[in-house]
């Protein structure tokens, strides 16, 4: 099986121009021919999913993902609708639509998924999705610009895309549909008058595709605030998608870079650029912000009037309105070899994720809490109170088993290098078949020792909980 | 010919909610109520204009969303589909629209007349942004008027509020005097909400009220002031105080409707009638009326 993963990014211009009007200006050509040239790389890498982030599909409750599996409308331009209409009819990959929104949520994000006749598919997202994939032989999904959302709200947004990528052992093409500096001329022009805005904009255009031709994406994003500041209109999307990118393909800035064209389109700057994630230069980088895994709201602007939302760890499990309350969460301990990360839940005391001793990695108990959250997939087992409740013994110990792998991996191990595993049930009388089900799907596949113990209590309302101890090899 | 006039200017807010939470024939979810005190100041509103006769409503909306100059739809008669793309679980509506092309065309030619970028929008596959069809129902529900409908052109993007407020005023001028040589009797909307910060999150019923209230003192504060405004004959002091309003309070008057509909009303100083009220995901909304016909026909 070939390798899952991006396979390759484009950054594309949102105009109708190239798809309506190529031949009315020889620019507006050369990006058609770019677009094309784009199609056809993207065939030669053998991917099987396109991922559209597009500036010109704001949205406000959190991030949209399309999940109409065909969705069919015609679509005119609300200031350049005298250049004609253009009719769509797109494949959407559904089941990845769903899974990245479920992924979303499971980091922190508001998200949600659309699926609507007439839905109206955004400018920008029609152009790429018609020039880039113009048989709909790869299918897609496009994902829309939250208004308020920072840079972190963005970076985990794709962080959540990779995990499902990851899962599903995808290999993607990830799309910024933008333009670089978007001052259009405010009157109309022939379009044989077409020209960049300004001579300053165009120096940050090149500027910015210099970066970009030498594979330094990560460096576009961390000048993001600022190329917005120097050549955007204040639009509400700003310049976030060089976040997103640049999130896809790991914060790197040692990509491998060519840019196909860069034209005005009514004086914005269009370019098609393409980014091989095949490494090349120095990579040298630095950071101007933390690097995040999970989204915990970052917008202080409601906060005066938000003084009695719960707090994260508060919230009650996704479509379950039984709320639990468990002991207080700590931070990870660090101590010499210990191993902690964002993408585990926290602990419930003094403790660390796993530790590290020679060769060997112990993880301490790790049971089905969501990081972000704290929710529990499948339920809690009782409630406040302590009155039992319905749970779902199979969602928490694929939980267990997702949280186990991503403090593995955190140590730079691998799954298959877990060698031995004591599971505690709360109630092995009713669980053990689910559990052993599960088990087999996963860890059971890769063949480490097993315990299972019934126990009578585990300190949050849990059903399960694992013991893993993990060899690193020699 | 008689002279035009406008017999009654309004802000009538658009955010689909309204019609959503009413439940029309033309809208495909189903709400169990919400927003009423909003829905009511409609209610009034259009009871307040029952009686007054006039042939056509002209619009603009800051949801049609120009760049390049301002627009108009330019031809008869529009039908379609419109969902909303940031609320479509909330607005997934039939529209069936007629357009008065012969005052768009009219106020057009005067403002390019008057040096301003214009442009007669011809498309006949063209989908009518949801805030001109949200405002058009809940002012007209039986659509048996005519609309001129006007693009918001997003100045205040390029330059500032100022330069974008005198395009707007320069804009209503012209329109003011395109409806007085039509010789038609016209009611002019501003499809606009006031304080516009939104909530991030939706409740899992969209119309639970126990959940909506302003985002914030302080745009609760600059609402109350803009509406005190209104009420009291001080449309001057709404535009001289419009870049801090709009900066402030993230009011949706960026787009221009609110200082258009004051200059086409030609500045009024005499008291508006507040219908309504309320808050929508945080954001501040009233329906208020001019009720030209009261001031001006007594003046001549």
């Amino acid at each position: 099986m070939t390798q899952a993963g991006i396979v390759g990014s484009f950054v594309v211009p949102v105009h109708p121009h190239t798809v309506l009007a190529p031949d009315q200006n020889p620019g507006w050509r050369r990006l058609r021919d770019a677009f094309d040239e784009a199609a056809e790389h993207i065939r030669s890498l053998d991917a099987d999913l396109i991922i559209v982030y597009s500036t010109t599909w704001p949205s406000i409750i959190g991030h949209q993902i399309q999940a109409d599996p065909n969705p069919e409308w015609v679509m005119v331009d609300h200031d350049f609708h005298d250049l004609g209409s253009i009719h769509y009819s797109f494949n959407i990959d559904q089941e990845f639509a769903h899974a990245w929104d479920e992924a979303n949520r499971t980091r922190g994000l508001q998200s949600r998924c659309v699926n609507y006749k007439g839905f109206p598919i955004d400018v920008g997202s029609v152009v790429a999705l018609t020039l880039l994939n113009p048989d709909n032989r790869i299918p897609a999904v496009i994902v829309s610009s939250n208004m308020y959302a920072n840079r972190s709200e963005t970076t985990v947004l794709a962080k959540a895309c990779l995990d499902v990528i990851e899962a599903q052992g995808r290999r993607a093409v990830a799309v910024t549909a933008m333009s670089l500096s978007n001052r259009m001329f405010t009157d109309f022009i022939e379009p044989g008058e077409d020209k960049i805005h300004s001579l300053k904009d165009d120096e940050w255009n090149r500027k910015i595709l210099e970066f970009m031709q030498e594979g330094r994406l990560e460096d576009v994003g961390q000048l993001s605030r600022t190329i917005h500041q120097q050549i955007r209109v204040q639009k509400v999307v700003a310049f976030k998608p060089m976040w997103w990118l640049s999130a896809m393909n790991g914060n790197r800035n040692n990509l491998t870079g060519r840019v196909l064209a860069y034209e005005p389109i009514h004086g914005a700057g269009g370019a098609v650029v393409l980014l091989d994630p095949t490494p090349s230069g120095t990579g040298d980088k630095e950071y101007d912000e933390d690097d995040v895994e999970f989204f915990h709201g970052e917008r202080g602007v409601l906060d005066s009037s938000h003084e009695d939302e719960p707090s994260p760890e508060s919230i009650p499990p996704e479509g379950d309105n039984r709320s639990h309350h468990g002991p207080e969460l700590w931070e990870p301990t660090e101590a010499t070899g210990s191993v902690n990360t964002d993408r585990a839940p926290m602990p419930v005391g003094a403790y660390p994720h796993a530790r590290r001793v020679g060769n060997m990695l112990y993880l301490s108990g790790v049971g089905p809490r969501q990081p972000a959250t704290n929710n529990i997939p499948g339920g809690p087992i009782h409630d406040q109170n302590g009155e039992p409740l319905e749970y779902d013994i199979r969602a928490q110990t694929r939980a267990v088993v997702d949280n186990v792998r991503r403090i593995v991996e955190e140590a730079g191990a691998r799954m298959d290098q877990i060698v031995d595993v004591t599971t505690f049930l709360v109630d092995m009388k009713r669980d053990f078949e689910g559990y052993n089900e599960v088990w087999a799907e996963t860890l059971g596949q890769v063949g480490p020792t097993r315990t299972t113990l019934a126990i009578d209590a585990l300190p949050t309302p849990i059903a399960v909980e694992m013991k893993v101890i993990v060899h690193l090899g020699e | 010919m008689a002279k035009g006039q406008i017999v009654a200017g309004c802000i009538a807010p658009h955010p689909p909610h309204l019609v959503y939470a009413e439940n029309p024939p033309q809208n495909e979810p189903v709400a169990e109520g919400g927003w009423e005190q909003l829905r009511w100041g409609y209610e009034r509103l259009r009871a307040s204009l029952a009686t007054i006769e006039y042939d056509a409503i002209v619009l603009l909306s800051p949801h049609w969303q120009t760049y390049i100059g301002t627009h108009f739809l330019g031809l008869p008669h529009f039908e379609g589909l419109s969902v909303d793309p940031i609320f479509p679980n909330l607005f997934r509506y039939h529209y069936d629209m007629n357009v008065d092309v012969e005052l768009a065309k009219a106020i057009h030619d005067e403002a390019a007349a008057a040096g301003l970028p214009v442009k007669m929008m011809e498309n006949p596959d063209f989908r009518v942004d949801y805030g001109t069809i949200t405002t058009g129902h809940l002012f007209n529900p039986d659509w048996d008027k005519p609309l001129v409908v006007i693009s918001s052109n997003r100045s205040t993007a390029y330059y500032s509020v100022e330069v974008m407020q005198e395009i707007m005023v320069e804009l209503g001028k012209v329109t003011r005097k395109a409806i007085e040589a039509s010789g038609k009797k016209v009611v002019v909307l501003a499809s606009n909400s006031l304080s516009h910060r939104h909530f991030t999150t939706e409740s899992e019923v969209p119309e639970d009220m126990s959940k909506e209230h302003i985002t914030s003192h302080a745009m609760h504060l600059w609402d109350m002031r803009i509406i005190d405004y209104m009420r009291t004959g001080q449309a001057q002091r709404i535009l001289d105080e419009m870049p801090e309003f709009t900066e402030q309070a993230i009011a949706e008057s960026d787009g221009g409707g609110l200082s258009w509909l004051l200059s086409t009303l030609d500045v009024p100083t005499y008291p508006a009638i507040l219908h309504g009220y309320g808050t929508i995901i945080g954001t501040g909304n009233a329906v208020v009326e001019w009720p030209c016909y009261a001031h001006e026909v007594k003046a001549e």
